[in-house]
């Protein structure tokens, strides 16, 4: 191989960049895409949050309180016993259905009449993850030995309390890392976005294909994106984790 | 109603499985204020529904439980105010495993009697030291063996200044070795005239320091009387085949 070659190689790549990220300034669209991802897994994140904890709650409570309750009867039993019901049923039609599908129902049906499509990807994707964090929520609280519950009521600690003081540390503590981790399967999971027309990362990639002819760099450019947006986040956890434990001992 | 009596039972049944398991089947009893009753008996006879049933930790199928007279099965009573009164030991401590010694033991006072930080951790400290542990004030349950955690869950019950206490075979989970160590921190809260209702299979204990001994078999009480009365002339064949076999 000649110098010839090698400048014709290096021209050549040249030219295919300059293609895929420069003209039209193409370079911006995934730099927007890029934003869009992660303000629609930022907000996802923290309706999912705030919603599974909520289903979290009324589960668990059914469940460590449902013989109490059942003797009392009253409001307490059938108010609770019925949201149960629905947040069950919630979780298991959720957990059932295809993020896509559920993206399509949002965008098509529940919310036609939205014109900001990133909300419609919030709600779509914040009340799928719900039904994730609830049941590793729940998982978590149910984990945290009986023991430690009654040793927190036999004090005289209310339920709201015992569960404040005792519980849910313990359980966010041993499930921290399955939500974090469910953070990073949101982040690549609103990549199907793109579906209903939304120009997140991955769409912005798929359309620089479409206009430079060119599938190799483009993708190779969102890939690495993801990726080290996904290495970040999990250092970043990783030292959270961390600090967290060494907070308890 | 103002008597001597802290705890009366009253017909108490705790049926499961739609009163297929009776797990008490009708119990009376009545504790004094300052006495010590050790229940005996063999396994599954209902000894820890009985205790858990005290503090309403198992609700009851049937029957009545006064606590200083007040009805505590009372669908209307609040029963976390009375629950402050009486503390509880396990078989397997339940120390808070997100806090350390320190605010295991002041975190109840703190919140629920109002005491200031100051105050709690002074009387918690106290009582760390009558137990011989002051100095793991700062370390959190798992690093404690398992007689100075069961001996940090008395003090933590104490801390609520309790009027009675429940221990549910409080030593059962210990190795040999530390058996003694839990057993002398029960015996001095004794001697102090706490009130205390024990399930234990430790029947140097019981004839030591029980002012009365309960013998319960299949959800019953079966013989009831002093340690010597137990011990020494067991009348019913059930107790004599009980004690035959732990003795
Ligand atoms: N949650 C429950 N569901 C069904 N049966 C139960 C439950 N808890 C206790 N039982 C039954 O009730 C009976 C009494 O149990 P309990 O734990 O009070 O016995 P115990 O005298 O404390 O025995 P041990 O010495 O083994 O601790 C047993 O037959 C037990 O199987
Ligand atoms: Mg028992």
């Amino acid at each position: 191989m000649d110098s010839l070659d090698i400048v014709l190689i290096f021209q050549d790549l040249k030219d295919t960049f300059y293609r895929c990220f420069i003209v039209e300034d193409r370079w911006k669209w995934l730099v927007e895409g890029f934003g869009k991802s992660l303000v629609i897994t930022f907000f996802a994140v923290l309706i999912g949050l705030v919603c599974g904890v909520l289903l979290a709650a009324i589960r668990s409570s059914y469940d460590k309180n449902e013989e109490s309750l059942r003797m009392k009867g009253g409001f307490g039993f059938w108010g609770l016993r019925f949201l149960n019901t629905v947040s069950k049923v919630y979780i298991t039609v959720i957990r059932g259905v295809p993020v896509v599908v559920q993206l399509m129902i949002w965008y098509f049906v529940i919310l036609v009449s939205q014109k900001n499509d990133v909300i419609i990807a919030v709600f779509a994707f914040g009340f799928n993850s719900a039904a994730y964090v609830a049941e590793i929520f729940r998982g978590g609280i149910m984990a945290v030995d009986n023991g430690q519950f009654e040793a927190g009521r036999s004090l005289g600690f209310n339920y709201i309390r015992t569960m404040k003081n005792i519980i849910i540390p313990q359980a966010v503590k041993s499930t921290l890392p399955t939500l974090l981790n469910e953070v990073i399967a949101l982040l690549k999971e609103t990549s199907v976005a793109g579906y209903v027309g939304i120009m997140d990362l991955t769409k912005a990639g798929e359309l620089i294909v479409g206009r430079s002819f060119e599938s190799f760099m483009p993708l190779i450019a969102v890939a690495i994106i993801y990726l080290i947006t996904v290495i970040v986040l999990t250092k970043v956890f990783t030292a959270i984790e961390r600090r967290l434990r060494r907070n308890e001992r | 109603m103002n008597d001597n009596k802290i705890i009366r039972v009253t017909g108490l049944k705790k049926h499961y499985f739609g009163g297929k398991v009776k797990a008490l089947d009708g119990i009376d009893l009545d504790i004094e204020r300052g006495e010590v009753v050790v229940i005996i008996g063999p396994s599954g006879s209902g000894k820890s529904t009985l205790l858990r049933s005290l503090n309403l930790l198992e609700l009851p199928t049937a029957g009545q439980i006064f606590f200083n007279g007040t009805d505590i099965t009372d669908k209307k009573v609040n029963i976390n105010s009375h629950r402050q009164k009486m503390g509880m030991v396990f078989q397997h401590f339940n120390l808070f495993n997100n806090m350390n010694i320190l605010k295991n033991m002041t975190i109840a006072p703190v919140q629920l009697l109002k005491r200031t930080k100051a105050e709690a951790e002074e009387k918690a400290l106290q009582l760390l030291k009558k137990v011989g542990l002051e100095d793991r004030a700062n370390a959190y349950p798992s690093q404690l063996s398992g007689g100075q955690k069961q001996r940090v869950a008395i003090v933590r019950a104490l801390c609520m200044e309790p009027q009675v206490m429940l221990f549910d075979e409080p030593t059962s989970a210990l190795d040999p070795e530390m058996v003694g160590e839990v057993l002398d921190v029960m015996k001095s809260l004794a001697r102090d005239g706490m009130t205390m209702a024990v399930v234990t299979h430790e029947m140097g204990f019981a004839r030591e320091v029980a002012d009365r001994v309960i013998f319960m078999d299949e959800g019953r009480i079966i013989e009831t009387g002093t340690p010597e009365e137990i011990f020494t002339t067991p009348q019913s064949p059930r107790l004599q085949d009980f004690l035959s076999k732990v003795l």
